[in-house]
């Protein structure tokens, strides 16, 4: 599941559930669709909500973080459980992606 | 060491199987009361494991995968994970971090890095166009001195 809040030219998006390999396309049309208007300028994932995530979860981001570059916009994410963040710091996004407190 | 439950599990490669195969892994180990760490490092290389074989193993076309599990009576686990698909030509490259045939749909290659972080011993056995088997160990209890007697 995914909800979202636009503020000026970020948008932050909240993601709750399983993100895997099954739920990962979805969320991916869903997001691409809310960072289409080239007026955003930063992408905040907020991943506290998520239970579960694997590989196919890092592919989406690293996907996302590419898209914002491209425009020369910033990406940050709200880290989740510990699982989650053991896998995010495992895939060295956090050296790439800014890691909110 | 001997071997104190074991399951079998067939299931069809569909993507909703992933979370199915992860609840089932959980349910399996839950008697041994592993830690929350060592729960999510075993549903999340089961779940690599899984998806791998759905996405890379069948891709288009729908076949079973067999998840199989054992815990042995010094508080290790075993899970295989077996499909009859495609197969892998080049295992070790396969197994390189970052390494990923399908770039396009998004794939980060960190599928086999993951299990290798998470559980404490990988085997990939592969041939090509016959399938490929994941077996993967890890210890959940620190092995007692009277299990090991027994
Ligand atoms: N069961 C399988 N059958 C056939 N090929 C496989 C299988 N598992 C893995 N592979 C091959 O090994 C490569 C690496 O797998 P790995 O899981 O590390 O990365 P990925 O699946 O490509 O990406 P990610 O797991 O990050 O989404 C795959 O791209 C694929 O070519
Ligand atoms: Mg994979």
């Amino acid at each position: 599941m995914l909800t979202h809040e636009k503020k000026r030219g970020t948008m932050t998006v909240r993601l709750t559930g399983d993100l895997d390999h099954s739920t990962a396309g979805r969320i991916r049309e869903e997001l691409d669709e809310l960072i289409s208007d080239p007026g955003i300028r930063r992408l905040v994932f907020d991943l506290s909500g998520l239970t579960f995530m694997d590989s196919s979860g890092i592919g989406m981001m690293i996907g996302r973080y590419k898209a914002m570059m491209r425009r020369g916009g910033s990406i940050a994410v709200q880290p989740g459980n510990a699982q989650v963040d053991r896998l995010i710091e495992l895939s060295g996004l956090y050296q790439i992606i800014e890691k909110l407190a | 060491m001997s071997i104190i439950n074991e399951m079998k599990l067939d299931f069809l490669s569909c993507p909703a199987n992933e979370a199915f195969a992860r609840m089932v892994i959980s349910a399996f180990i839950l008697p041994l009361n592993p830690t929350l760490e060592q729960l999510g490092d075993i549903k999340t290389s089961v779940s690599e494991a899984v998806t791998n074989a759905v996405v890379h193993g069948y891709g288009e076309k729908k076949g079973t995968i067999r998840m199989r599990a054992l815990l042995d009576d010094a508080g290790g686990l075993t899970v295989e994970v077996t499909d009859n698909g495609c197969g892998i030509r080049n295992i070790q490259q396969a197994r390189q971090p970052f390494f990923t045939t399908m770039e396009s749909a998004e794939r980060s290659g960190m599928g086999f890095t993951v299990m290798e972080s998470f559980m404490d011993d990988v085997e990939v056995h592969s041939e090509p166009g016959r399938g490929t088997t994941v077996r993967m160990s890890k210890q959940i209890l620190a092995p007692c001195p009277a299990a090991r007697r027994a």
